[in-house]
């Protein structure tokens, strides 16, 4: 997953401790950094070993995340996000 | 008539507030039990607890304003800080503990601000606790959908040709911003110019302030 690349969020509704905002969960971002490894929150916040899952910021454009709602299509949000609630996508529109 | 009640008004001719007694909520009991527990089990200390208190309470926005006013007037510091924010705040002399700091810079083309919209993750290391604001549901849910009316509603109005980049922070990382330098401040030192620099400047809210309103 490299920087610029095209990345979906994964859009399931797991139950538990969840740091993936389901308000952008199916939505297609860029990635924008690199974080490094992190270890997984969704296992810590149970007492368990959290397993070092790569972390990365991705950024989508209002109209991505809003549609048709988006009030400044090209403004835009970043987010971090865990590699396990990532998946290759097609651009949706030019970064 | 208005003023029949006599006894609810205090000396002062105010009403009485009710008292800000509650019972403790569960989660408030379980936080006493646990800390009663690590003390009896010898973990940690009741002076260790309080020194984590003060030393947290100890820290303001004052610091993040010195990093920022750095970053203006040090053009090798500033590229360090948005290479690696902890390690040059670190390198300052700040106490950050853990923290994982990202610096995003405030230009004419580019506006950020920051928002958790799980919870209320904060910069607590760098400019101490968070105001209550920052952690209500309006602010974490509507920063993300309509932030230029947010920053409105902060008296920050930007051009449609500035874009705004909303930070969530939703995980490891905090985030401070490095607002724009005022203009007319040419030959500021960094003790003068971080006078200009507010906590909401440093969350994406406000502006530094101009030097003819300090």
């Amino acid at each position: 997953m490299n920087v610029r690349q095209f990345m979906r969020v994964r859009a399931d509704m797991p139950p538990g401790h969840v740091r993936t905002p389901a308000y952008l969960r199916g939505k297609v971002g860029w990635v924008e950094r690199q974080l490094g490894p992190s270890p997984n929150p969704e296992a810590l916040a149970y007492g368990r070993q959290g397993d070092a899952l790569p972390l990365m910021r991705l950024r989508f454009t209002m109209a991505e995340v809003w549609g048709a709602d988006a009030l400044h299509p090209d403004d835009t949000i970043d987010a971090e996000i865990y590699a396990h609630w990532l998946e290759p996508a097609e651009a949706p529109h030019a970064p | 008539m208005p003023h029949d009640h006599h006894d609810h008004l205090s000396p002062s001719g105010h009403p009485y507030r009710p008292d800000d007694d509650h019972p403790l909520t569960y989660w408030q009991q379980m936080e006493i039990a646990v800390r009663e527990l690590l003390i009896e089990k010898g973990v940690t200390s009741a002076a260790e607890i309080n020194a984590q208190i003060d030393a947290m309470d100890a820290r303001s926005p004052s610091n993040g304003a010195s990093v920022v006013a750095k970053a203006w007037t040090d053009p090798a510091f500033r590229d360090a800080l948005l290479a690696d924010a902890s390690a040059a705040t670190r390198d300052m002399g700040f106490d950050i503990g853990p923290m994982k700091l990202i610096a995003l810079e405030n230009t004419s083309d580019v506006h950020n601000v920051v928002v958790c919209t799980l919870c209320s993750c904060y910069p607590r290391n760098l400019l101490g606790l968070p105001p209550d604001w920052y952690k209500s549901r309006a602010y974490r849910s509507r920063t993300v959908k309509e932030p230029r009316k947010v920053l409105a509603e902060f008296g920050v109005d930007l051009p449609a040709t500035t874009q705004v980049r909303v930070h969530d922070s939703t995980a490891d990382m905090r985030y401070v911003v490095i607002p724009a330098r005022p203009s007319g401040t040419d030959g500021w030192d960094a003790g003068k110019l971080a006078t200009l620099v507010t906590r909401d400047s440093m969350i994406g809210t406000g502006l530094a302030k101009a030097p003819d309103i300090t």
